[in-house]
């Protein structure tokens, strides 16, 4: 099993706004051990989902320098259970990013029923031994497969591309990239 | 300019949403610690929800001076000197610190902010806006 609880970004505006979309299949394993015969998403996982989500999101802004490592959850209510066939959208907006850590807000939508409202807390790390867990391939992979270049924006509106420090560490170039 | 209830509504709403309690324990005298649970990554939340709320800017260590409690300058065997507790006074005179220095162990700091506390902190950014 991989841990991804998204499966691809719809919108991702750098520093400001990010959307996923998690689809329930009935082929996930806990679903069926869960509750079992009541098969529904757990809802420790939908805040896993909108943590990565946002967690992308702070971490793109800080162009991925920072260990960024979900703190707090200040809030999570849910109003209704998703099933497998349910597509979630999970809209993360940041409500601010600081030196030491960030908070964002988001919604989890099931078609046009309000599923979840969720707040998350991040804080930024300085552990040095942590460098293993945070390494730029792995954030570089996760963008990648998620989609989110595909449908990112910098905070000017240009494309988002990944930072240099990104491509840097994995042995590539922003030219390359561009092709 | 918000008058002091305006002020402790406000902090009460951040207090509430920051840390999960009910707006009837937020009280003048509850101790943000002690008596409201607060933990150490929960003074960013409020000092960012106060930043909102007040439009105001908290630089870090204004609140809570974890730079003097981490000092081996102000801290010696778990205590805060007799200097520490100067720079406390001088660094926070929203604070009554009057308890905290009878025993200044530094460990039962973090138990002395009271609401109270944070709406003189705030009636000062507030006024010096």
């Amino acid at each position: 099993m991989r841990w991804y609880w998204i499966d691809r970004f719809l919108e991702f505006e750098s520093g400001r706004r990010a959307k996923a979309v998690k689809n329930v299949s009935l082929a996930e394993e806990h679903l069926h051990d869960h509750f079992p015969n009541y098969p529904i998403i757990p809802n420790s996982l939908v805040i896993e989902g909108i943590a990565q989500t946002g967690g992308l999101l702070v971490c793109e802004h800080n162009e991925f320098a920072e260990k960024v490592v979900l703190a707090k959850v200040p809030k999570a209510t849910f109003y209704c259970e998703a099933i497998p066939g349910d597509t979630l959208t999970y809209t993360t907006t940041v409500e601010y990013i600081k030196e030491d850590g960030a908070r964002i807000s988001a919604t989890s939508y099931k078609d046009d029923t309000l599923h979840a409202e969720v707040e998350i807390m991040f804080a930024h790390l300085s552990d040095p031994r942590l460098g293993a867990l945070f390494d730029p391939e792995s954030f570089l992979r996760m963008m990648c497969l998620l989609g989110a270049f595909d449908v990112g924006h910098a905070a000017d509106g240009s494309p988002l591309v990944p930072p240099p420090r990104l491509l840097q560490a994995v042995g590539a170039e922003e030219a390359d990239w561009q092709e | 300019m918000p008058t002091k209830d305006e002020i402790f509504e406000k902090i009460q709403v951040a207090l509430v949403d920051a840390l999960g309690v009910d707006d009837d324990e937020v009280t003048p005298e509850a101790t943000l610690v002690g008596d409201l649970g607060a933990e150490s990554i929960d003074f960013l939340d409020i000092v960012f929800r106060l930043e909102k709320s007040f439009d105001i800017k908290i630089p870090r260590g204004e609140l809570f001076p974890e730079d003097i409690l981490t000092s081996s300058e102000y801290v010696q065997d778990g205590k805060v000197t007799e200097d520490g507790l100067a720079e406390l006074r001088n660094r926070m005179p929203f604070a009554d610190l009057d308890d905290f220095a009878k025993n200044p162990v530094v460990q039962d700091f973090g138990n002395m902010l009271t609401v109270a506390d944070m709406c003189r902190f705030v009636e000062r950014k507030v006024e010096a806006t």
